[in-house]
């Protein structure tokens, strides 16, 4: 039995679950960070993930690409861990070349860009999937040209970094994400180190992404993206998450106190 | 730009354009005296240089191109190339060690900077020149196979090998802490982006931390090897024949003292300053992802005589 067939049998993972957490513990010392986290996000699905700062809402998405080891619980990313095998119910931590492997279908789009700075726009799509994936140049940069295209920045190809703004750096970032042909894509707060008319461009290309069946998991402050885009809201805080649902739902009509008080602050 | 307040007796009309006041420069009485002083010194030694009979510039012209002394320098520079090549290899690698998770490579790698930067350079060079007093022969021996091979320690530690391997050892704990330096000015998310795109940790340094890193480690590993083109004059302690053993051993003969450290002296500034040149190219080159648009010229001018302005980036 491989090791994902094993897996989806003993934790009893829906087919269509492209992030599966279970119990999810993490943390930092003697600081539990995430106290528990139990969330399915669907393929073709978009979760957006709301909070306080500190909730461990990024913790938790850093977590889905084993940015950071779980403490405790289980997190599958379709139907397999991403740093062990699951092999006659012990966990093996792989090794380095197939958590690579695993990691570059989790595409992650970072909240300061984190572009390659010594690397063209250009260089930046095609690193990735030459390095990775044995891509020829050729192809890589054909593609690279696409996703440029679809992001509305064909004439920057040749450009560095510090020469775009943030929304154009972010929709290059989103770009080179793409470029690896993820499963699914993890933004961790994408226009939080945007200035206010910048957030919109990139908004939209996220918009898009959506509706091209992408699967999604937004931690954001945008209320209004997740109510537009989002199939579901998480609202997390301490650790925990405190209520989901659809999200024009829960935005509209918050269950718990503290959803309410969030959401008044932030609305 | 400096205003003048309006000077209450002349009663300068309020409404009078700012554009039309005058603007009276503030008067540098100290670096006009500066100026004076700076000055006087330049003359006293140019007539100096000019005048004194004992600098004996004939005889300094005459050994410039002296072929002992061309054969010193060329030793001077082998000596030197080869020791930064190692040097550079040995302090990547102890860099990488110094950042690694591993908490024995970390202090293994400390240990080694603390040591071979701690001891001076002349006191490493005349302890490896005198291993054999250590250690009579070097073998390998496997149990049960016998002797692969045994040499005298004499036979292969040399002047010259001893010179390379105690020069490269020294230098390399002080490029280890330059690399390491740059390493750590890469920022974190720049490691973690390329892991999430699933580059493996050789991958990221190799194509991500170290070239940015880069930057940062050039300009100090350029007067790194500046410094050490000047260290190798050590080694004529221990009778390696660059240039400095070279002219010292000409002037023992002839007692032309002044005009072959003169010429000496001349060598090694030449060597430094095209040196300089080949370090402001490296400069341009890991700097072209911010590179602002100044006259090439007056960049490498101000290179080479050291005044670097705004050269660091956020």
């Amino acid at each position: 039995m491989t090791s994902q067939a094993e897996s989806r049998a003993r934790f009893g993972v829906p087919a269509d679950a492209m992030v599966f957490a279970r119990s999810v513990r993490k943390s930092f010392g003697s600081l539990d960070v995430l106290k528990g986290i139990d969330l399915t996000v669907p393929k073709g699905s978009v979760a957006c993930i709301i909070g306080p700062s500190g909730s461990g809402k990024s913790t938790f998405l850093r977590c889905i690409n084993h940015l950071e080891q779980l403490t405790g619980g289980v997190l599958l990313v379709d139907g397999e861990f991403v740093g062990y095998d699951l092999r006659d119910g012990k966990l093996y931590e792989v090794k380095d070349s197939l958590l690579c492997k695993r990691r570059a279908d989790i595409g992650m789009v970072f909240q300061s860009f984190n572009l390659f700075s010594h690397m063209t726009v250009m260089e930046n799509l095609i690193e990735a999937p030459m390095r990775v994936r044995g891509v020829s140049v050729a192809e890589a940069k054909a593609s690279a040209e696409v996703l440029l295209a679809r992001v509305g920045l064909s004439e920057k190809a040749n450009r560095y970094p510090r020469e775009l703004s943030g929304g154009q750096q972010q929709r290059v970032a989103i770009a080179r994400a793409l470029a690896m042909n993820p499963k699914v894509l993890l933004f961790d707060e994408p226009t939080s180190a945007l200035d206010p008319e910048l957030v919109g461009e990139v908004l939209q290309v996220m918009r898009d992404l959506a509706e091209s069946g992408m699967t999604m998991v937004v931690v954001t402050h945008e209320i209004g993206f997740a109510r537009e885009v989002g199939d579901d809201l998480i609202f997390m805080d301490e650790g925990v998450i405190v209520e989901r649902g659809e999200p024009r739902e829960v935005i509209a009509n918050p269950q718990s106190a503290r959803t309410r008080e969030f959401l008044s602050r932030v609305l | 730009m400096s205003l003048v307040e309006p000077k209450k007796t002349t009663g300068l009309p309020l409404d009078l354009p700012v554009e039309e006041l005058i603007v009276v420069p503030r008067r540098r009485y100290g670096i006009w005296i500066g100026i004076a002083i700076a000055m006087l010194f330049a003359f006293f030694i140019g007539k100096a240089f000019a005048t004194n009979p004992a600098f004996d510039w004939a005889t300094a012209a005459n050994y410039l191109f002296h072929p002992s002394i061309m054969r010193g320098l060329g030793k001077t520079l082998l000596l030197t190339v080869v020791i930064m090549a190692a040097a550079i290899v040995i302090g990547t690698i102890v860099a990488i060690m110094r950042v690694s998770p591993s908490a024995v490579l970390q202090t293994f790698a400390s240990a080694y900077v603390w040591f071979f930067r701690g001891v001076p350079a002349l006191i490493q060079l005349i302890f490896w020149f005198n291993l054999s007093l250590l250690f009579r022969t070097v073998s390998l021996s496997i149990p049960g196979v016998g002797t692969i091979f045994s040499v005298n320690t004499n036979d292969f530690m040399t002047p010259f090998v001893s010179a390379v391997v105690a020069l490269s050892l020294c230098e390399a704990g002080y490029l280890a802490e330059i690399i390491r330096a740059g390493i750590k000015s890469v920022p974190h998310g720049q490691f973690e982006a390329a892991s999430g795109l699933g580059m493996s940790y050789r991958q990221i340094l190799r194509r991500i931390i170290l070239p940015q890193a880069m930057r940062f480690i050039v300009p100090p590993t350029g007067n790194e090897a500046i410094s050490l083109l000047k260290m190798t004059s050590l080694v004529t302690f221990i009778a390696v024949d660059d240039l400095f053993y070279t002219a010292q051993s000409i002037y023992a003969r002839t007692f032309e003292t002044i005009p072959l450290l003169i010429v000496v002296a001349f060598w090694y500034l030449f060597v430094v300053t095209v040196m300089s040149i080949g370090q402001h190219f490296l400069e341009r080159y890991y700097g072209r992802s911010d590179r602002r648009q100044e006259n090439p010229l007056i960049r490498l001018l101000q290179s080479l005589l050291g005044s670097r302005k705004g050269r660091v980036q956020s």
